[in-house]
């Protein structure tokens, strides 16, 4: 069976016995047809953003060639044809993630920006000195920055819940760094350096145990497995749809509705008020009110094809692929001499981290990019966990749906020549 | 398909990475300082000692990166001392442009100090390889704080 992200049956269950065509779907990216340096392109960088199949190119431009317009606004044709696709993304994420309602999904920039206005508008106003947070130790910087910023100002202490040598999440001793001062849990749901899945519903479960909230980073999950919002019940979650197939610049802060309608907003401008004078403003309620300005209306109805095209395959039949995929490139990784994978948890998704003996990863990442395979080099955004294992940088190989294991036997063969040159 | 990369990484440069010179710390040192590469997290000190009429007497580093970043330093180190100051920012300058520019006159930057510039060449040919120049380059910039009194410098 497929990865498990959460405690509920899969939502595409029927799916399930759909036949998982890996050409078919890599006809559907116009940009894995090229050849780089003169080889055929194999794309591992999944994790850093995916690439965009045909159906979110096409639903963006046809919105820009027939419909566009501000939304929101004009009472115009234009106008509302454009409110009306811009708005129906909501509900689609809604039954994506199986949220209670669309009035729980704000659409931001991306997952940084999302996480930056919850440790604003909820941080601010609902947590004081002495308070803590907790995270983990393999947050990407963007789970780590935000609350140390909220640190240094307002005085909250910042709690590292640890892993194992081999990146498990040590769910006993997380739980011991819980108490009454615990008021926030911000976690990742998957490490982007390591692919250790956390189990995020006990997580989330034990935080509630004690009064704390639960902000989810899932980033590096959304597009790896289903994933429910209410049988989390999961405070706040975060992600960007550049991850998840579609444009960069958009992402989703889903928050519990009461919770986002108790919170302050944090941008002030046009779209998220209900009235302005000089003297006084009334706010929108959520998620407009989080919303301010003119929103990236042509990148949501990008993301919104993406989910679709998303569900059109099955959430779950893209796991099971993937799921394949690692465990063939962990196999034949495995047996290139020297290499040592970095981050083994029990529980992974499609990321492999490795290094090799006598030769930094850049080096790597330089070799094998002309023989037309594109990783990940450095730190990943996430040097805590770095320093975790006492290195500097790995080369990260993160898979995605269109991805096949002869790609996996060109890194293989590539890794060979990174040998030749040192020996 | 590998021509790019043997000149990139020729016996010489691995040699450098694999055995870097002058890999150390300079307890004497009159000036030093750290370089940072945020994007790749590659780390170097610098220690150089200046005698009175700025003469490079001994020049030291430390720090981890690519075979790039670590051969660039130690064969920079090796090439600095003796060197004024004043020769320390010319050569700096010269590197810098034979990294970035196809238009690099070699003729003109070998008439200043030849058996430096012979060197630093060996190295040029991570032009072709955009993305790589700070990694060779990070040593010099930081050597450049360094006399300049700086305590940190990035390359981002």
């Amino acid at each position: 069976m497929t990865k498990v992200f959460n405690d509920v049956e899969n939502r595409d269950s029927d799916n399930l016995t759909a036949v998982f065509d890996v050409e078919h779907i890599r006809a559907d990216f116009p940009i894995l047809g090229q050849s780089v340096y003169g080889k055929p392109l194999v794309y591992f960088d999944n994790g850093a953003s995916a690439q965009k199949p045909r159906q979110v190119i096409d639903a963006m431009n046809d919105i820009m060639e027939t419909n566009y317009s501000n939304v929101h606004r004009g009472v115009h044709a234009l106008s509302q044809r454009s409110t009306e696709a811009y708005e129906v993304v909501r509900g689609k994420v809604a039954n994506f993630f199986n949220a209670a309602s669309e009035n729980e999904i704000v659409f931001c920039r991306g997952a940084t920006e999302a996480i930056n206005v919850v440790a604003y508008a909820y941080g601010r106003k609902f947590l004081s000195a002495g308070d803590e947070i907790v995270i983990s130790h393999m947050e990407h910087h963007s789970n780590i920055v935000p609350w140390q910023m909220l640190r240094d100002e307002i005085g909250i202490v910042l709690r590292v819940a640890p892993i194992d040598d081999d990146g498990n999440f040590l769910l006993d001793d997380y739980a011991k760094l819980l108490s009454d001062k615990t008021k926030l849990v911000a976690m990742t749901h998957v490490s982007n350096a390591l692919g250790t899945i956390v189990p995020i519903a006990e997580v989330i479960r034990l935080a509630h145990d004690y009064g704390a909230r639960a902000l989810v980073d899932g980033c590096q999950a959304v597009q790896h497995g289903a994933v429910d919002m209410q049988a989390l019940d999961v405070d706040f979650y975060v992600f960007s749809s550049h991850k998840l197939y579609g444009p960069t610049g958009i992402g989703v802060l889903y928050g519990k509705e009461d919770l986002l309608n108790s919170m302050p907003p944090f941008m002030g401008g046009g779209d998220m008020i209900t009235s302005v004078s000089f003297e006084k403003t009334e706010f929108q309620q959520a998620p407009l009110r989080f919303e301010a300005g003119t929103p990236s209306i042509v990148e949501a109805i990008g993301m919104g094809a993406a989910l679709d095209y998303l569900d059109a395959i099955g959430v779950d039949s893209i796991a099971a692929h993937e799921e394949g995929i690692l465990h063939y490139a962990t196999k034949r990784l495995s047996q290139v001499e020297g290499l040592k994978i970095i981050g083994q948890a029990r529980d992974k998704t499609a990321i492999i981290s490795f290094i090799m003996d006598g030769v930094h990863a850049h080096d790597i990442g330089t070799i094998i990019d002309r023989a037309g395979v594109a990783v990940r080099v450095g730190h990943h955004c996430a040097q805590p966990v770095m320093e975790r294992f006492g290195i500097a940088a790995t080369a990260r190989a993160s898979f995605g749906l269109y991805n096949t294991p002869a790609e996996v036997d060109t890194l293989v063969e590539a890794l060979g020549a990174v040998r030749e040159f040192f020996g | 398909m590998f021509d790019d990369l043997r000149e990139l990484y020729q016996e010489v440069i691995l040699d450098h990475g694999r055995n870097p010179r002058n890999f150390r710390h300079a307890d004497d040192a009159t000036c030093s300082a750290h370089g940072n590469n945020p994007m790749c997290g590659d780390m170097l000190v610098i220690y150089l000692c200046l005698d009175d009429d700025g003469v490079i007497e001994d020049a030291a580093f430390q720090g981890q990166g690519c075979a790039i970043s670590v051969a660039s330093a130690s064969m920079m180190t090796d090439i600095l001392k003796g060197k004024t100051k004043a020769e320390a920012e010319q050569l700096f300058s010269a590197f810098r442009e034979m990294c970035t520019s196809d238009d690099f006159d070699i003729a003109a930057a070998a008439e200043c100090d030849a058996d430096a510039v012979e060197r630093m060449q060996m190295l040029s040919g991570v032009r072709e390889f955009p993305m790589r120049v700070k990694c060779a380059t990070l040593a010099w910039h930081t050597m450049d704080a360094a006399v300049k009194g700086l305590q940190n410098v990035s390359t981002e």
